[in-house]
């Protein structure tokens, strides 16, 4: 008894370690944040600075001056929000129509354009990226929001979980006697099983919403305006620029564009774990 | 057909319509400009067609080569820390005798970072691990590790190492999720059988729970080698966007891409690239399943 306990506490001991490795890099994150550019050159301690205000008074001239056009890290929020929020709605109701399609109508074509939908699952985004760019180009759409949230209607993975779903909660029964009372086909999809996809439309959402927030090649490639780009693009831009000569200050400026993401996974993240063990999500 | 099923096509055509135009018609442009010599100027459709020669350069090209080994020893030595670790710590929470008491607190602290945004991370490490200013080396001079500070970027391996470690950093908890899902869905009486016919811990693992969780462990291994050729984020930023680090040790098959398009504007080439990375994804993938499956049989 007294082995497995010692056994225990060695495991225990590892399993903190491990988490505070997980946990530190944000840690530093935020508490740099609160530090001037000489305390930080100095080295790293647990106490928070003084230099929080300051840091995002400099912070915010630079954004300002660096580009003339380009006005703080609020407007990068704003991009951001903007973005995931237009990508997660239209992805959320598109897919669920789609799904609804599929599962309820039999009609010519349909298992070869699931088929279709399966192996655009497979297939890797980076392989039609020049292709893409090139479309909206051609298009005129180049640095706009238009390719960042159009294409979001065909999500594939979105619509194949949602089918999954539909044919574990669905009874057909419920259709037939919407379809008796005289409802027509779309106030069934609107009124009856939308409802009872929202389950599964909040659950895609999360992970849309956050896919969409962090997504950085294709804005990297398709917005090229300064004012125009979201929080991950801005801050490969900050990068480069005055704002990053004061680390402070860019600390900040990291620790801000996570915080959304930090913010909501306190708030779902059994929700979001028992999503991932339930149906292996991935991004 | 009844007439009803007709609906069917209208439920699904916003989303094929949109697929046509931003999914498939992109991949099929693609695949045109690799046939031609287009410079990004202009319309692909004006370029000379060059038939086969940009994948024959590709073939050639000791660069894509150095980027192609460069990825494979980034995502190698990343999946095979994250997949120990993540099988390490599902035993151990599952070990019905050991009882762990915490998981979901774990769980949640381990997953924390596969949810960050890659370019702020990517950011975050560039400064952890700075040569002079990094907090990394200051914490390991204060604690004595090191007598002096390592550049962790400057170095080919150290570079590439680091992106490793970070990857498996951000990657491990979702991993851990996935497998612990998994081991908690295999039957307690396998678990049971193996204890009553007297076999210990390590026979119990390699016996019946790894070959319980093959399925799981491939599903694990492809996704992971999907997302891990097509590595960008990291490498871009932590290289002075896209340099490529020291002596290109960071420069990835997707980076290279990258670079080859809207740096070089070699769209030609780059669309060949691309389609090279895809076939290699593809055939790997099929080996890996191929594999798996048959030390099975």
């Amino acid at each position: 008894m007294n082995k497995r306990n010692f056994i225990r506490g060695i495991l225990y001991a590892a399993l903190t370690l491990l988490a505070l490795i997980c946990l530190i890099p944000f840690a530093m994150m935020i508490i740099n944040s609160t530090r001037s550019n000489t305390e930080i050159v100095r080295g790293f301690t647990l106490i928070p600075g003084k230099s929080l205000i300051e840091n995002y008074k400099n912070m915010m001239y630079h954004m300002d001056v660096s580009d003339g056009v380009f006005k703080g890290i609020w407007l990068g929020y704003k991009n951001s929000f903007i973005i995931a929020i237009s990508v997660t709605i239209l992805s959320g109701y598109f897919s669920a129509l789609t799904a609804y399609g599929f599962y309820a109508y039999d009609f010519k074509g349909k298992k070869v354009l699931f088929i279709l939908i399966l192996i655009m699952m497979m297939i890797p985004s980076q392989l039609g990226l020049l292709g893409f760019y090139e479309l909206n180009k051609a298009l005129k759409t180049l640095d706009s929001y238009i390719p960042l949230i159009v294409p979001s209607i065909a999500t594939p993975f979105t619509v194949f979980f949602m089918r999954q779903y539909l044919v574990s909660t669905m009874h057909p029964a419920l259709l037939e006697a919407a379809r008796i009372d005289g409802a027509n086909e779309f106030s069934i999809f609107h009124k009856i099983v939308l409802p009872i996809m929202l389950p599964a439309i909040a659950t895609m959402s999360i992970f849309t919403f956050i896919g969409a927030w962090n997504n950085y090649l294709i804005p990297l490639t398709i917005i090229v305006s300064p004012h125009k780009y979201p929080l991950p693009v801005l801050m490969g831009y900050l990068k480069g620029g005055k704002v990053s000569e004061n680390l402070g200050s860019m600390y900040l400026a990291i620790s801000m564009s996570v915080a959304p993401i930090i913010i909501a996974f306190m708030f779902l993240s059994k929700y979001i774990i028992s999503s991932i063990s339930a149906g292996s999500v991935k991004e | 057909m009844n007439s009803r099923n007709k609906y069917g096509y209208l439920f699904i055509a916003p989303f094929f319509i949109v697929f046509s135009i931003f999914g498939i018609y992109p991949i099929l442009l693609s695949l045109y400009m690799s046939f031609t010599d287009y410079k990004g100027i202009g319309s692909p459709f004006n370029a000379n067609w060059v038939g086969l020669q940009q994948y024959a350069r590709l073939l050639k090209d000791t660069y894509f080569l150095q980027a192609f080994i460069n990825t494979w020893k980034i995502w190698g030595v990343n999946i095979i820390l994250q997949l120990a670790l993540a099988l390490i710590l599902a035993v151990i929470f599952s070990d019905v005798r050991l009882k762990l008491k915490g998981v979901s607190l774990y769980r949640a602290i381990f997953y924390l970072p596969n949810l960050m945004t890659v370019s702020s991370v990517a950011l975050l490490f560039l400064f952890i691990l700075d040569w002079q200013h990094g907090a990394l080396n200051g914490l390991l001079l204060k604690a004595g590790f090191i007598s002096k500070p390592v550049n962790w970027l400057g170095q080919p391996q150290t570079a590439q190492l680091s992106v490793s470690l970070i990857q498996t950093w951000l990657w491990f908890g979702h991993t851990f999720i996935i497998i612990f899902a998994g081991i908690e869905g295999i039957s307690k009486d396998y678990f049971e059988a193996a204890m009553i016919d007297g076999a210990s811990r390590t026979q119990t693992f390699f016996k019946v729970t790894l070959p319980l969780l093959k399925p799981i462990m491939i599903y694990v291994v492809i996704t992971s080698l999907i997302g891990g050729l097509q590595l960008f984020e990291i490498p871009f930023l932590m290289s002075q966007n896209g340099l490529g680090g020291p002596e290109g040790s960071l420069v990835t098959m997707v980076l290279y891409l990258y670079n080859q398009a809207f740096k070089y504007r070699n769209f030609g080439y780059a669309a060949a690239v691309a389609y090279g990375l895809f076939f290699i994804i593809l055939i790997f993938s099929i080996f890996v399943f191929k594999g798996m499956f048959k030390e099975e049989a």
